[in-house]
């Protein structure tokens, strides 16, 4: 159901810039309105996003910890699993952002005979790895359409990634490898029951939309191509803010243009947004030095409580049966 | 108390079936089956901590009696949360639902149920958050993922919110962190607030609330069950021990989990803790006022567990202690660790710990003044102060379970396991991926520790079970060590369920095993009573000698 | 606890990041970079035409260039053509920059401002005759 609904949506939305590229000549609104809007949107809607989270306080400290507390000198703390300054919780932090940390630690459980038995299971940090670190480099790769002239690390990413030199133009690997992870998401997805289980629409559209992007992408490069001079034009006009014109480009280019607006657009308003939100984890981005350092809730109201005297007051007899001291006799 | 309702048998209920229904999760309705659900709390509990909407009500009625607008009640509660509580706000957000959490939990791998897995649990309250709190969800509905409040959707999170043990496991796997935990808390404040409280979590808020424990104990009853305790002291070792209740300038205040105080084989450890403060001469005081450590009131909402560990600073403020030392306790950690000081502090009324044996200074807690017993203990070890005879645990095949809250709520992992392998002579480790921080729940956390979901119960410890049952296999492991009062409660049945002929046991009963006293007569039995290894073969040795 | 400098901080790096574009441009204006086809050979050129049509050659030169290094070097397919007038080969040497002499303001220019690397001159060592 929701494979289905997602799939149309990517498939209107192909169909929507072709069409209107092709039949109703909106090269202007494709290439240029729409992704100035999209811009604005992702950058608005994400910054609004991340306002709204930091308006709710953090109000206990509640790292989750994955290793040995810092207590006495001669037990040796597990410094990155369980963090007790500032500095470490940074490593922590990089761990998770860069390198999946916590991907990485993925277990399978399964129940044969009564037991249960756990395997590694680092697939889904391996495809998630190369979806999110090529992603990263394709968007590196596309500041050669945004910069003039291309500095050296652009270039550089470029001759690195196709370092193969197979074909003309020579093939980049990481945009073969964002398609199939992208594509190896969506089966994984549909092929674990459980998984599949708990897709939404929201879950297959994006990865729709991003093996939507590297197919147009792909297709620009080695099969139909493109003007590429007339496009890098575009594209500083862009951002330039400065006269765009639009004349001469094949109506992939605003396909592919048209999706990646799409992107930009929805992602503040979905679960893209983890990307900022893994940042501000409070079980990951916190220092378990609670028992040191005493952490402020902003919120901390007086809440009624029993006090000793009225428990005095209640068991005193009982209390004094047994010898127990008390305040008041 | 409640009526204990017998699971069907091991070989049954280990048949578990992942299959997920053939509905869609959104339509799939909630089915309450017996046996894995407690009941609905009586009137008196809620009224005599002002919990709302008390009545007379089973989770199976029908009709929840709920008050008129609850539906506004629950709305305006997750808006209120949803701005306190960052973490709240972001974890119904960013979930990508990527699965990874699935196969974690405890009551998944149990029960197979798909709304066990943590990241569908969650779902339960996203696809409501999503109606009422985004644009998406309000404009495309169920393509978004979004759906109406009703009250069998509350009864679903009702269901679900109290299956699920509060033990973060699958925080550790989630990519982002996100912890069901988290969302259980605030699906069960909700749920409070319209009086979906349990029997088995009112019960201990009230008598904790009141009488300054769980399980009702006043005053003399204190003070008589530790006479007990001394008494068998006295029989296994020919020493008293003095302990004193509310002494105003005492050093140290020791607040331990009441269940400790009630029964097997938590009083063992409880003698544990009264054997080593005398045999080190601790100037320490009981409380009967802060006779609990743990804390029910973490099960409902946050503003009841603070009303409940209130009592554990003002009555050090009022004794005038230095600081304070905690026993043997999960969720009690949990609390100590990442809340108290929050709530109730600063500590400032109290010095910076130091053992006052040893002189270690305890710079990890000079904020909150308050030392696990196992780190106060594994620093007397360490620094050569106490006399210990492990081959009177030679009996003992001994391995350790990590406790969810101590584990992934604190790391605490190496000082138990020293204590240990100084005390006993035989240890051994379940699996890698059912200890440390991936330990697996008892089954039986965060208040589901009743009688009337015992098959709930022995599900969400199969787990663990299977882990024990693995080294009672490849080593003959006969005894479950730990350092929680729930673990000492619940892990008992569900040894006898799942894996015949392990015991369960505190760390400091197994210390106050081999711990030699000065002054202690020949030791023959164990803190059990029952007779130590050798001991026959020695009696008889001696008696030839005197013939 | 809000972290809010820490959030703020992170919300400007990253914006900072995003919009690098924009404001390393800023002040700019874009120019359309034109391959210069002003040689003496294309001056005196009956036709002014290439091998294929112009728009093609925009875009498909590369692939032209890799059929023809087919045919030549697997096939043995040598067969020369009539270009404008003039003999050339299947070559990039004796074909293509016969007339395109020019080859830093014909290649290089858009290959610089797209940021493509050919690697053409990997093998063909063209600074001895004076074309780079």
């Amino acid at each position: 159901m929701g494979i289905f609904f997602s799939f149309s949506m990517i498939i209107a939305l192909v169909v929507i810039a072709f069409a209107g590229v092709q039949l109703a000549n909106m090269q202007f609104i494709f290439g240029v309105v729409i992704p100035y809007a999209a811009i604005a949107t992702f950058l608005i809607g994400v910054g609004f996003r991340v306002y709204k989270w930091g308006r709710s306080p953090v109000p206990f400290r509640i790292p989750t910890t994955c290793g040995q507390q810092k207590s006495l000198p001669w037990i040796k703390h597990s410094r990155f699993e369980n963090p007790d300054s500032t500095f470490d919780v940074v490593v922590r932090m990089a761990l998770e952002v860069f390198l999946f940390r916590t991907l990485f630690r993925n277990l399978k459980a399964e129940t044969r005979e009564g037991r249960v038995a756990y395997g590694s299971d680092k697939w889904l940090w391996l495809a998630g790895l190369a979806l999110h670190v090529t992603f990263f480099v394709v968007l590196l790769r596309h500041l050669r359409f945004f910069m003039e002239p291309v500095p050296f690390f652009v270039n550089l990413t470029d001759s690195l990634d196709g370092f193969m030199q197979v074909g003309t133009p020579h093939l980049l690997i990481t945009g073969v490898v964002l398609l199939l992870a992208a594509v190896y998401l969506f089966f994984r997805r549909i092929s674990i029951p459980q998984v599949r289980y708990i897709s939404l629409p929201a879950d297959y559209f994006p990865l729709f939309l991003i093996m939507s992007i590297a197919i147009s992408g792909i297709l620009m490069r080695y099969f139909t191509k493109v003007d590429l001079v007339r496009i890098k034009a575009l594209t500083m006009g862009l951002v330039t803010i400065g006269p765009v014109e639009t004349d001469g480009i094949g109506a992939i280019f605003f396909v592919h243009i048209f999706l990646i607006s799409i992107l930009l657009a929805y992602f503040p308003f979905s679960k893209l947004m983890h990307m900022g939100g893994v940042f501000l984890s409070p079980t990951r981005n916190m220092a378990n030095n609670s028992r040191i350092k005493r952490h402020i809730n902003p919120w901390n109201y007086p809440v009624k409580v029993h006090t000793y005297e009225e428990y005095e007051e209640e068991f005193r007899d009982k209390m004094k049966s047994v010898g127990l001291p008390l305040e008041k006799e | 108390m409640a009526k204990t309702t017998q699971p069907a048998k091991p070989e049954e209920l280990s048949k578990i079936d992942y299959t997920p229904p053939a509905t869609d999760w959104l339509e799939t309705p909630v089915e309450f089956k017996p046996g894995t659900y407690c009941h609905g709390s009586r009137i008196k509990y809620l009224e005599e901590v002002g919990f709302p909407n008390p009545r007379e009500w089973a989770p199976s009625d029908e009709d929840w009696k709920l008050p008129a607008n609850w539906k506004d009640i629950i709305l305006e509660g997750m808006k209120e949360r949803l701005g306190k509580y960052r973490s709240f706000q972001l974890f119904m957000d960013i979930c990508v639902r990527c699965g990874a959490c699935a196969d974690k939990c405890h009551f998944y791998i149990g029960s197979g149920d798909p709304k066990n897995m943590p990241v569908l649990r969650a779902e339960l309250m996203r696809s409501v958050y999503r109606k009422y709190f985004t644009t998406g969800g309000k404009l495309f509905g169920k393509q978004a993922g979004a759906r109406e409040l009703t009250e069998a959707v509350l009864k679903e999170w009702w269901y679900y919110f109290y299956q699920c043990t509060e033990c973060r496991r699958c925080s550790v796997f989630c990519p982002y962190g996100i912890d069901q935990a988290e969302i259980t808390m605030m699906g069960r404040e909700l749920l409070n607030l319209v009086g979906g409280q349990t029997d088995w979590i009112g019960g201990p808020v009230a008598n904790c609330y009141k009488k300054g424990n769980h399980l009702g104990l006043e005053p003399h009853a204190i003070t008589s069950n530790i006479d007990y305790l001394l008494d068998d002291i006295e029989e296994i070792s020919g020493i008293r021990p003095e302990p004193s209740f509310n002494r105003k300038g005492a050093e140290i205040l020791f607040v331990a989990p009441s269940g400790d105080l009630f029964g097997d084989p938590g009083t063992y450890t409880a003698m544990g803790y009264l054997m080593l403060f005398h045999e080190i001469g601790l100037d320490y005081t009981w409380s009967t006022y802060a006779s609990e450590g743990g804390n029910f009131g973490f099960f409902t909402s946050m503003e009841m567990a603070k009303r409940l560990n209130y009592k554990i600073y003002a009555e050090a403020k009022r004794l005038g202690v230095k600081w304070i030392i905690g026993g043997e306790c999960g969720h009690m950690w949990r609390v100590l660790n990442q809340y108290m000081d929050t709530w109730n502090g600063p500590a400032d009324f109290m010095v910076e710990p130091v053992s006052p044996i040893t002189g270690t200074k305890f710079e990890n807690a000079k904020g909150t003044k308050m030392v696990h017993i196992t780190e106060f203990t594994a620093d007397l070890i360490k620094n050569g102060k106490l006399k210990l005879d492990p081959s009177r645990n030679d009996h003992l095949n001994v391995t350790f379970h990590d406790s969810c809250n101590t584990a992934r709520g604190m790391g605490i992992f190496e000082e138990p396991r020293y204590i240990i392998k100084n005390v006993c002579n035989n240890f051994h480790e379940m699996p890698e991926d059912t200890i440390r921080e991936k330990t697996f729940c008892c089954g039986s956390g965060s208040g589901l520790n009743a009688g009337e979901n015992m098959e709930l119960r022995m599900r969400g410890g199969f787990p663990k079970a299977s882990a024990v049952k693995s080294v009672q296999k490849k080593y003959g492991v006969n005894m479950l060590a730990n350092i929680c009062a729930i673990d000492r409660a619940v892990l008992p049945p569900l040894m006898q369920y799942w894996v015949p002929g392990v015991s369960v046991c505190g760390t400091h009963e197994l210390l106050a095993n081999a711990l030699v006293m000065t002054g202690e007569k020949k030791r023959t039995q164990d803190l059990r009573l029952e007779d130590l290894p050798g001991i026959e073969e020695e009696g008889e040795g001696e008696e030839e000698e005197n013939v | 606890m809000y972290n809010g400098g820490k959030i703020i901080a992170g919300l400007i790096i990253f914006f900072g990041l995003v919009t690098f574009p924009f404001y390393s441009n800023f002040g700019k204006t874009a120019n359309k970079v034109t391959p210069k086809l002003d040689t003496p050979v294309i001056n005196q050129l009956e036709k002014k035409e290439c091998v294929k049509p112009k728009e093609y050659m925009r875009t498909e030169h590369m692939k032209v260039l890799d059929e023809w290094r087919d045919e030549v070097v697997r096939e043995g397919k040598r067969d020369k053509m009539i270009v404008g007038g003039i003999e050339i080969e299947k070559s990039l040497q004796n074909g293509c920059l016969k007339c395109h002499s020019n080859v830093k303001t014909f290649c290089d220019v858009c290959h610089t401002s797209s940021g493509v690397k050919p690697y053409c001159w990997d093998c063909h060592f063209i600074k001895e005759e004076g074309l780079l």
